[in-house]
């Protein structure tokens, strides 16, 4: 039997607070606004600190997080009562909240995440419009923006402007994912929300679950292309990923712990929630198998000798338990905060929808959008090769 | 160029050390005169409230120890503003203290009265009391923080309301509140909350739930006048907010409300 918060001898909750009025598209919202962050920080490796061992995946991780950031806001929209005024948060935003702000900041991301990719690809572009005829041609030469010449001038200016858009990428990366973490930890309403920690917990483990994802989806890519694995660089991103879970991980606990131990009234409803409705998802989900199992899987991958197939299976299975500890974070913060009534004398119960506008389908739909969108745009342009490969000056170099 | 201002030195330069000085101080003592406090005119009740510069200031009062329980003001609420089935702009909860515990219910949102609790809370029970809720009207409104658009607004006279015309239907502000005062109305997908009969308000009415008690348990008044029944009831101090803890600043005050209630 759940144990009451505050005295209750009955479960009472707020007759306004029977509905979780954010499911689960808000769940997935910042699910994949993370794996945005996240995929941007690895390709920032490459591009920002210049580490070539991150090369060949620091291009794919940008294709990957733009994938992940058309999508990001389309949960928000599904979301709304009245989607056709969405474009209000841009023209009149009410800058005492922190939702509204969420259009620029995402806005000015993706246009930065677009401007870096055809800035990287913009010889791909040039090289393929010369080359191709018809149709296609014209598809080139608009992708080129109609410049069909090519210096070294303008590989070595489009490589340096890559580069500062990649350094303004990563606080603005830490911002939009910060900021998402703002949005649930300034609401003092909801208690299991409210906390100055959330949006440095949201920010680390969107770069967990954006690290992790790219693990699973190169492997799965190399797999079905029956290319060579790169072993090395592999490891090397998964002790990355191990470090980066490892102190999002204690602050999740350092979180709770705060809580806990000041025994404060927060911890008169955060007790028995944890405890009650969350103790599946929050305890033995979020803290202990999903967290514990692929911290020991991907510490021992990283700190064991090979690096042959046992440490590549150990590496995928651990990234794809944090891609699940994430997703199962996401939830118990988003759903779990709701469950509290207002009351703060009873739980409300969620109800699992499968079908409806922000049922399970909906929600798998939207997630699977940046992956057929990924494999769209990898039929058309090199992810893994170095475009710069392609470069064919014309006119050719002067000296 | 200078030479006027140099062959009249009598002539008070008002760029002068003297001049700022003097006016610095002067400047001073006038912003020390009107920011102290009890500078200002106004009845004792003024310092519950921000003071605005508008005709009116209202203010609700529930009078917990005269609530009955009855659910005449539900419904006339939801009559009076066709508030969806399931959800409620006022309720009506009932408090039981036992020495196990507190037994606290709201069937229907007290519409329809409160059938009598089982025996084992009856025969435990210490006090018990009604206790009417809604929209606190903050002066420092969460929901009016978080509003994307700004659809939800304050107006100068102390209501909180809803601009239907911009909400998007997000639930930022139905999160933010921590009443639960907030809901999504399923029928036209917006935000909805106690307006105080805003509409009934400005042709001179009162809100259709105060209309409706028959005990005289909830008031509604205006601040600004110092004989109306709030500004009496308030002056005598023995009033306290729903939440303190939350730094909303209701204008929604409670007379006899038990320590138990959240």
């Amino acid at each position: 039997m759940v144990e009451l918060p505050n005295n209750a001898l009955v479960n009472y909750i707020f007759p306004n607070n029977e509905q979780v009025w954010w499911s689960l598209m808000i769940v997935i919202y910042p699910y994949l606004t993370g794996l945005i962050a996240g995929a941007f920080v690895v390709s920032a490796l490459y591009h920002v600190l210049n580490l070539k061992q991150f090369k060949p995946i620091a291009n794919f991780a940008l294709i990957a997080a733009f994938c992940f950031g058309l999508f990001a806001a389309v949960p928000l929209l599904v979301h709304l009562g009245q989607p056709q005024r969405a474009f209000e948060i841009y023209v009149t935003p009410h800058t005492t909240s922190a939702m509204s702000i969420f259009g620029y900041v995402y806005s000015g991301y993706m246009l930065l995440l677009v401007i870096e990719i055809w800035l990287i690809y913009r010889v791909y572009f040039i090289s393929r419009a010369n080359e191709t005829r018809g149709i296609q041609q014209r598809v080139w030469y608009l992708l080129a923006l109609g410049v069909t010449t090519y210096h070294p001038d303008s590989a070595q200016l489009d490589r340096k402007l890559a580069r500062i858009l990649a350094a303004i990428g990563i606080p603005w990366a830490c911002l939009l994912h910060g900021y998402v973490g703002f949005v649930f930890g300034s609401v003092k309403a909801i208690s299991w929300w409210a906390t100055a920690l959330q949006p440095i917990i949201f920010l680390s483990s969107a770069i967990v679950s954006g690290i992790a994802v790219l693990i699973v989806m190169y492997t799965f890519i190399k797999w079905r292309s029956q290319a060579g694995y790169d072993y090395s660089m592999i490891k090397n991103l998964a002790a990355i990923l191990w470090a980066t879970f490892i102190f999002d991980w204690a602050l999740e606990m350092l979180e709770i712990a705060h809580v806990y131990y000041q025994d404060a009234h927060e911890w008169a409803v955060i007790g028995p929630l944890i405890s009650g409705p969350l103790y599946g998802s929050y305890i033995w989900g979020q803290v202990v198998w999903l967290s514990l199992v692929p911290t020991i899987l991907l510490g021992y991958a990283v700190i064991q000798r090979g690096s042959g197939k046992g440490m590549l299976y150990m590496v995928n299975v651990g990234s794809f338990l944090l891609l699940l500890q994430v997703l199962f974070m996401r939830f118990n913060v988003v759903v779990g905060g709701q469950l509290i009534s207002k009351s703060a004398r009873g739980f409300v119960d969620f109800h699992w929808e499968i079908l409806g506008k922000e049922g399970i389908l909906t929600a798998g739909l939207i997630f699977a959008a940046p992956f057929v969108t990924y494999y769209i745009i990898s039929r058309f342009i090199p992810i893994f090769e170095d475009p710069a490969g392609y470069a064919k000056f014309n006119p050719p170099a002067s000296k | 160029m200078d030479e006027s201002a140099s062959d009249s030195p009598k002539k008070a330069d008002p760029y002068s050390r003297r001049v700022f000085l003097k006016q610095i101080v002067s400047g001073t003592v006038t912003t020390l005169m009107i920011y102290t406090p009890g500078a200002r005119g106004g009845h004792e009740t003024s310092r519950i409230w921000k003071q605005r510069s508008t005709e009116h200031q209202w203010a609700y009062i529930i009078d917990v120890d005269k609530c009955i329980g009855w659910g005449g003001c539900v419904r006339a609420c939801a009559r009076e503003n066709n508030v969806p089935d399931g959800h409620f702009r006022t309720w009506v909860e009932r408090y039981i203290h036992t020495e196990d515990g507190v037994y606290v219910d709201s069937p229907k949102g007290g519409s329809e009265g409160f059938e009598p609790v089982k025996e084992e809370i009856r025969d435990k029970a210490k006090y018990a009391r009604f206790v009417p809720k809604m929209c606190n009207h903050c002066q420092n409104p969460p929901c009016v923080q978080v509003c994307p658009v700004g659809a939800t607004f304050k107006s100068p006279e102390g209501f909180v309301l809803v601009d239907h015309e911009h909400c998007l239907g997000c639930a930022y502000c139905v999160q933010a509140c921590p009443y639960g005062a907030r809901f999504i109305n399923a029928e036209i997908n917006k935000s909805d909350k106690c307006t105080w009969c805003y509409h009934r308000i400005k042709q001179g009415k009162l809100p259709a739930c105060v209309e409706a008690c028959p005990t005289g348990a909830r008031k509604f008044g205006d601040l600004k006048d110092p004989k109306s029944d709030v500004s009496i009831i308030l002056q005598q101090g023995h009033w306290t907010v729903l939440r303190p803890d939350m730094h909303t600043g209701p204008t929604c005050f409670y007379i006899g409300l038990p320590k138990e209630v959240i």
